[in-house]
């Protein structure tokens, strides 16, 4: 961060030259004006409806108001960790760590390694195709089929898989992703209904030899495929990739304007451009510059810094920054962007 | 040879008319023909009709009836008095709509899983539509754009973009969605359930009306029904003010020793909309006789009267709106929910009771309100009712059979609610429409919680006898006789010869299609991995497995039941007894909750929660995906 902070003083003077990214007003909730929770671990939006995952409770922001349920409202547990939002129904999955929660319309329907085929309470991650739900969980993916009950459940027995702990999970039409924190990558060919793995030619090190050879780190924590373009993009703890179906591209804080190599998810706008969740702030890349939109590290004061092509960094006055600069998550709603945060859920209202 | 419905019908009123295709016979010369022409040698056991729902055309000249014994719809001229077509559908239809401009009819086929098409001019077959896993109601949106299917098994609604006559998606309703209703403004579609939602055991039950918006296509509401299991029908006024849904509210909690206090069901409406504001329940039972099930509902276009048939006592409750709204709006928040335990309550509201024929289902009202039509599913007839004078002016006879089975005997014996005492329930209170309720009971009068029992389903059980959870009853005779007359009615029950005949039907009963086989009858590879745990005689280490503790072993021959008692466990400190009857598996993924007392919410619960020392099977050295894999095939059994 001191390079950083040494290059943005060199380019202070060439304001005027810094690329055109997207600026935001930041509005952001607290429990202070109704969050269930400041920590808020994932959001999901579902049109007018912004989901909050937190650590007590599932929150629905619509109309201006915040709605919570929680356990007594038949939730399967206070802590959610995911959200996923059937588009054709509108039925919203909830990941906790108890189980995972089906809400429909005022009802949940709550799964559990014992009442169900799910294969362990604890549940990262969970994405809706179609009639099926892919869910992570802490021992392997699991699969059900909500028009036969079916379950399928994935792990080192009938997958690639060398470690179970699945971190996240994205399903479109033709593959399904999982994140899996400390095996990489796995990939479901839903066409031919295979599954194939992606790891780190490095090992399990946290040294890079290979740069752009493969994933760039083991301990992934989020997927997410622009189908369209056929582009993954791979969250890690240790950097970024993004991989085109033939060679790797890796960002890391040290060549890229990621603000840190600590990756909490990575949001696809598609393939070109991301979001993404570090522990040092909100990130964005459009193919060739970066923004990184936080509160400053040390004065904790609202910070947009822009990166170009060339590595120049340069500030952007802003009024407003996300709550905390402890990233988790992202959604999009049209032109706005909705960030969970440690301390917080912010919402981006695009101004530029 | 005996027909007990001869009696009844010698003594209906003159304008009683029977009718058939156009002829009109005397009854003797009717009934004997028939005899005489089903006693022919190699003669196929007769089908009875069964009409269980019907549409009337805008102008009132045609009636469409659907007769799910027959797999058809019977087209009956209102001008002409006769048949004018049979229109053979798919297997089991159980409900017909009208398309808003009457140029379609759509048939539910409940057992081949999808919708026949029909046009109404040439009464042809169209197209056959797909819907989900048994289909048993279907409503057209005003713009007919779009088909809503509730489909029972399911449990979902599926909807089928007519244009393209594919299935676009599945909305979540509830367990056993069953009826559908569409707005008058046509926005929302409105399901009910005939099986509760499962919930935690021994706890009140409790059911839904989803409510769908046909904007989105989405389900936007819920309104909870407490202490409500079996929903039938559900209507809503012409200006869409009011809603009535037909229900049961099952009080099997307590023991059934109560029959003359009414601790069994209640036979209740859940009345919903702006005109009632919060929804209440509201019983049409009165102190001393009971009304039971209620099953279809109508409501009069000026909202003057609505109609509400009751399968099991023969007859249609009317009930006095305007008395209704006024009754409800004077009565207190607490009165209100009180309400449906009031059994001298309906003397505010119900109008009339009107006999009509045997198992009344599904009703239909003319447009100009003035006949009523009413499905008789147990004697094969349609009552046709003047709704001013608020009797039955004709009975339309849809071509049964004259001479009637014991088994239709016993069919219509089952449907009955007339042996019970002052009428309270019937066998198919409990067996909803010969299956199961989804509850536990506390049957007997041995005290509060003592040898609970599961409802098991009836299918194909011939053959996996003793009955009873404690394997006490060595035969359906003993079950249904004397046991049945002590314990559940209360009242002097079957002669010898209804008793014969209950047992020769509930042993015709077959088993649905099993929706979790694949039709070529191969299995999937999760299915024979199943297969193989179900007959694994060995552990994963090696060890063999007793016997005794075998799947295959205790679960084996054609019901998949070697009609032993056997422990496995699963008793609990109230029951008289751990050794428990080995229940057959027909169709097993339907009937949740399992366990003797219905303690295991789902098929997985049996093995993760209540298997803890491998003595309900070796199940504790499976890995999760393998106890799946036993669980997807057990539900082809």
């Amino acid at each position: 961060m001191r390079k950083l902070a040494i290059a943005f003083a060199l380019a202070s003077a060439a304001l005027a030259a810094a690329p055109d990214m997207p600026r935001f007003r930041w509005e952001n909730f607290t429990t202070a004006n109704g969050l269930p929770d400041d920590h808020v671990f994932n959001v999901c939006v579902d049109g007018n409806r912004v989901w909050a995952a937190t650590e007590n409770g599932l929150g629905l922001y619509e109309n201006g108001k915040w709605r919570v349920y929680r356990p007594a409202d038949g939730l399967a547990h206070r802590a959610v960790l995911n959200i996923a939002v059937d588009k054709r129904t509108g039925d919203v999955w909830a990941a906790t760590m108890s189980g995972l929660s089906r809400f429909s319309a005022g009802r949940f329907d709550n799964f559990t390694q014992l009442s169900s085929g799910l294969a362990n309470d604890v549940v990262y991650g969970v994405s809706v195709e179609g009639d099926e739900v892919w869910i992570a969980t802490a021992a392997g993916g699991s699969r059900l089929n909500t028009r036969t009950g079916e379950w399928s459940l994935f792990n080192e027995r009938n997958t690639p898989m060398y470690e179970i702990w699945t971190y996240a999970v994205q399903a479109t039409a033709s593959k399904v992703y999982y994140a899996v924190w400390g095996g990489g990558v796995l990939e479901f060919d839903v066409k031919t209904q295979h599954w194939k793995d992606y790891n780190d030619p490095d090992g399990e090190t946290q040294l890079v030899l290979y740069k752009d050879q493969g994933l760039i780190h083991e301990i992934t924590t989020s997927v997410s495929y622009a189908e369209k373009d056929k582009i993954l993009w791979v969250a890690t703890y240790f950097g970024a990739s993004r991989y085109d179906g033939r060679n790797w591209n890796n960002f890391l804080e040290k060549d890229s304007g990621l603000p840190s190599n600590f990756l909490n998810q990575v949001k696809a706008v598609d393939g070109t451009r991301a979001w993404f969740s570090t522990d040092k702030g909100l990130a964005y890349y459009d193919g060739a510059n970066w923004a990184v939109y936080r509160p400053a590290l040390d004065t904790h004061k609202p910070e947009m810094l822009v990166r170009d092509a060339d590595g120049k960094i340069t500030r952007v006055d802003v009024d407003t920054a996300p709550a905390h600069n402890y990233i988790l998550g992202v959604d999009f709603q049209g032109d706005d962007i909705w960030v969970a945060t440690g301390k917080g859920l912010s919402h981006g209202i695009r101004v530029k | 040879m005996r027909i007990p419905w001869l009696g009844k019908l010698k003594h209906a009123p003159p304008f009683t008319r029977l009718r058939l295709g156009g002829a009109c016979f005397s009854l003797p010369v009717f009934v004997c023909l028939a005899v005489l022409a089903s006693a022919a040698a190699g003669a196929p056991a007769p089908r009875y009709p069964s009409p269980v729902e019907l549409a009337v055309s805008p102008d009132g000249a045609r009636l469409f009836v659907v007769c799910e014994g027959t797999d058809e719809v019977v087209v009956y001229d209102n001008r002409s008095h006769s048949i004018a077509r049979r229109i053979p559908v798919g297997r089991a239809p159980k409900d017909v709509a009208l398309s808003p401009d009457a140029r379609r009819l759509y048939v539910a086929n409940s057992w081949s899983d999808t919708v026949s098409e029909i046009d109404t001019q040439s009464l042809a077959v169209l197209r056959t539509l797909p819907a989900g896993f048994e289909p048993n109601a279907v409503i057209v949106d005003r713009a007919q754009r779009y088909l809503y299917v509730a489909n029972r098994i399911g449990g979902d609604v599926s909807v089928v973009d007519l244009a393209t006559g594919q299935e676009t998606k599945r909305l979540l309703a509830a367990r056993g969605a069953s009826y559908l209703a569409l707005s008058p403004d046509g926005a929302k579609v409105y399901a009910t359930h005939i099986y509760p939602i499962p919930g935690k055991w021994r706890t009140p039950p409790q059911s839904e009306i989803t409510v769908i918006d046909t904007a989105r296509q989405m389900v936007i509401d819920r309104y909870r029904l407490d202490n409500a299991a079996g929903v039938f029908h559900v209507a809503l006024s012409a200006d869409g003010r009011l809603g009535m849904a037909a229900e049961t509210r099952p009080k099997n909690l307590v023991p059934l020793a109560h029959v003359e206090h009414g601790w069994v069901f209640g036979n209740s409406i859940s009345v919903f909309g702006e005109d009632v504001g919060e929804p209440v329940q509201i019983p049409i039972d009165e102190l001393d006789r009971y009304f039971t099930p209620p099953f279809g509902v109508v409501l009069a276009r000026d909202k003057s009267m609505a109609y509400v048939s009751t399968t099991g006592s023969d007859s249609i409750t009317v009930i006095d709106i305007r008395r209704l709204l006024e009754f409800l709006r004077t009565a207190t928040p607490a009165a209100r929910r009180a309400l449906a335990n009031d059994l001298s309550a309906s003397a505010h509201y119900v109008a009339a009771r009107i006999p009509v024929g045997r198992g009344p289902k599904g009703l239909a009202l003319s447009a100009d309100g003035k006949r009523l039509y009413a499905a008789n599913r147990s004697d094969d007839t349609v009552s046709v009712i003047d709704t001013a004078a608020r009797r039955v002016v004709e009975t339309i006879s849809l071509g049964g059979p004259a001479n009637l089975t014991p088994e239709r005997r016993g069919e219509q014996l089952f449907f009955s609610a007339r042996f019970a005492f002052q009428g309270h329930f019937g066998c198919a209170n409990c067996h909803i429409e010969a299956t199961f309720d989804g509850l536990p009971w506390d049957l007997e009068p041995d005290g509060f919680g003592v040898d609970i029992v599961d409802n098991r389903l009836l299918e194909n059980i011939e053959g996996t006898e003793p009955f009873k959870w404690n394997g006490s009853n060595p035969n359906l005779e003993t079950e249904c006789g004397p046991r049945t007359e002590k314990f559940f009615y209360r009242s002097q029950s079957y002669d010898g010869q209804e008793l014969a005949d209950l047992v020769a039907y509930i042993k015709s009963i077959p088993a649905r299609p099993n929706r979790f086989r694949r039709p070529e009858g191969e299995m999937t590879a999760a299915q024979e991995r199943g297969k193989s745990i179900f007959e694994r005689t060995r552990k994963k280490d090696g060890t063999p497995i007793p016997e005794a503790n075998q799947c295959a072993v205790c679960h084996s021959g054609p019901h998949f039941t070697n009609q032993q008692l056997a422990d496995v466990g699963s008793g609990k400190p109230t029951d008289r007894s751990p050794r428990i009857d080995v229940p057959q598996l027909t169709n097993i993924a339907l009937t949740a909750p399992y366990l003797h007392d219905g303690s295991a919410r789902t098929l997985e619960e049996i093995w993760t929660v209540f298997n803890p020392a491998d003595t309900h099977g070796v199940t504790n050295d499976l890995q999760k995906d393998e106890l799946n894999d036993l669980i997807e095939y057990l539900k082809t059994l």
